[in-house]
């Protein structure tokens, strides 16, 4: 579990993020939901500590990471696996080396054979098993999505973060990508942590949404609660989706609403 | 300027402490070495083989004076390389090459963020790095010079005596006269001193890149610059102080 407590952060006097308090839940996709600009990137950044805030402590199981000694931060740092918006792969090395590097790095202590098994099963685990000896230039972005997944992983990650994870893919891609994090997330029991503005992958996945909007945490709850949520910038950002606004019809017309729709549209196709 | 030269501080600090495992750092620096020692030899060798044929062709064109011996076109071509030509010559030369390649590599790094994907893996990214690429500019480029002293003097033996303006016997005699050993180790000084200008300063220009493909562009074009003009205070200082 990772607990945010009254986190500020201001660029050049402009607050980005305004005393936001929070909670994401172990075993579940957390996502951080809001339109462009209302400090979803920024928090997660402060989250992982790529960033610093102004104010406010960052816990993860009851571990203080903001402002902790050095030690206490790497240790949790490596317990955190990341996906970021453009999968920040290393373009001179393989797929395979990409998924190995942080194996190689985090545990000295395993032989490369047992970093050859564990750099397949990630592979496999993701479904590019065959594109090991690929570069990154030479796969296409929903690969590299995955391949970033398989990264994540490898060194069995306790927190996993993915900063829009499907920016840049086709609807069919995005859902495949979002169902491979759900599965994950509920196969290790792993704290998973989405910022998105994608109302797909909130119906997808959402199970526990949290909505920023300018850099305030105006609402959080559970897919099936977000429709009906009354808070106005909410509900102007979800219903200005056009499938969203089908799943209201439906839900108004029927029982089931999202779950209705999700439950009854299959996506077929590779990535 | 000063706030620019305390991040600078600041940033190699960051690159010494909490250091990667030797054995990691050793097989970066190898990698390292052979992009800017090995990968430049070529361009290291044809730059300081035509000018040192250039200034044995120059100084022989103004050592008109029948009283001077043909001798000293062969000593003045030892002494303009090993102190000033191959150590400042070359390392302008890897400025433009190794400077703007480390530039541009950290900046394309930094914007595709895979030094955020190092960082979030608890990995000291300026010691992953930049520490390796220092290290093997510090190692390579003395390398080169010494390469590049004895090329150039090559260069102008074949020019002098292929084009006939003197003998070999003279170039060679002018060459070992007044032999002076101290010059050779200033002039490793020296490379030693520009390495570390051009590779800190282009590791600091690309690695702290913000913005797209213009910037990182804009990155490798200041790091060569300012690894230039680096380089030519340092040589008047270097020369000042140390002969």
């Amino acid at each position: 579990m990772i607990e945010v407590s009254n986190i500020e952060k201001a660029f050049d006097g402009t607050p980005v993020l305004k005393g936001i308090s929070c909670v994401f839940e172990t075993g579940k996709c957390n996502l951080l939901l809001g339109g462009s600009g209302t400090g979803k990137s920024v928090l997660l950044q402060c989250i992982v500590g790529l960033m610093k805030p102004d104010i406010g402590s960052i816990t993860f199981d009851g571990t203080i990471f903001t402002n902790s000694k050095v030690d206490i931060r790497q240790e949790i740092r490596r317990k955190i696996g990341m996906l970021f918006q453009g999968s920040a792969l290393f373009d001179s090395m393989t797929v395979a080396q990409n998924v190995e590097f942080p194996l190689q790095m985090l545990t000295p202590e395993m032989s490369p054979a047992e970093r050859r098994d564990r750099v397949e099963f990630c592979l496999k685990r993701v479904g590019l098993e065959k594109a090991g000896d690929k570069m990154p230039a030479e796969i296409s972005g929903g690969m590299k999505k995955r391949v970033g997944i398989a990264r994540a992983i490898a060194p069995q990650c306790t927190y996993l973060f993915c900063d829009e994870p499907n920016s840049g893919l086709d609807p069919a891609t995005s859902i495949k990508i979002d169902e491979l994090i759900r599965e994950i997330t509920h196969e290790y029991g792993i704290t998973t942590v989405i910022v998105t503005h994608d109302m797909n992958s909130v119906i997808e996945i959402g199970e526990h949404i949290i909505f920023l909007h300018q850099g305030l945490k105006l609402w959080d709850g559970t897919k099936d609660e977000i429709l009906n949520a009354e808070v106005p910038e909410l509900k102007e950002f979800i219903f200005s989706s056009s499938l969203v606004r089908a799943a209201k019809k439906v839900d108004d017309e029927s029982e089931g609403g999202l779950a209705a729709i999700t439950d009854n549209v299959t996506y077929g196709g590779g990535i | 300027m000063l706030k620019t030269f305390g991040t600078f501080l600041i940033f190699l600090r960051g690159m010494v402490t909490r250091t990667e495992r030797f054995s990691v750092l050793w097989r970066r620096t190898i990698d390292e070495a052979m992009l800017i020692g090995v990968d430049s030899i070529l361009i290291v060798s044809i730059v300081s083989a035509f000018i040192g044929a250039v200034t044995c062709v120059q100084i022989a064109y103004n050592l008109t004076n029948p009283l001077i011996p043909q001798s000293t076109i062969g000593y003045m071509v030892r002494e303009m390389t090993i102190l000033e030509l191959a150590p400042t010559i070359t390392s302008i030369v890897l400025a433009g090459k190794v400077g703007s390649s480390i530039a541009g590599g950290l900046g394309t790094m930094r914007i595709t963020e895979q030094v955020s994907a190092l960082e979030v893996m608890g990995i000291n990214s300026t010691s992953y790095l930049v520490l390796p690429r220092i290290i093997a500019a510090l190692v390579m480029f003395p390398l080169l010079v010494i390469l590049a002293m004895a090329l150039s003097i090559l260069g102008g033996y074949l020019a002098g005596t292929l084009t006939g303006v003197m003998t070999a016997q003279a170039y060679i005699e002018g060459i070992r006269s007044e032999f002076i050993p101290y010059n050779i180790l200033f002039a490793l000084i020296k490379a030693v001193v520009f390495a570390f200008l051009v590779s800190g300063i282009s590791s600091f220009k690309g690695y702290f890149t913000t913005g797209g493909a213009l910037e990182v562009g804009a990155a490798s074009t200041g790091a060569v610059t300012n690894s230039i003009i680096a380089i030519l205070i340092a040589d008047f200082a270097l020369a000042a102080l140390l002969l």
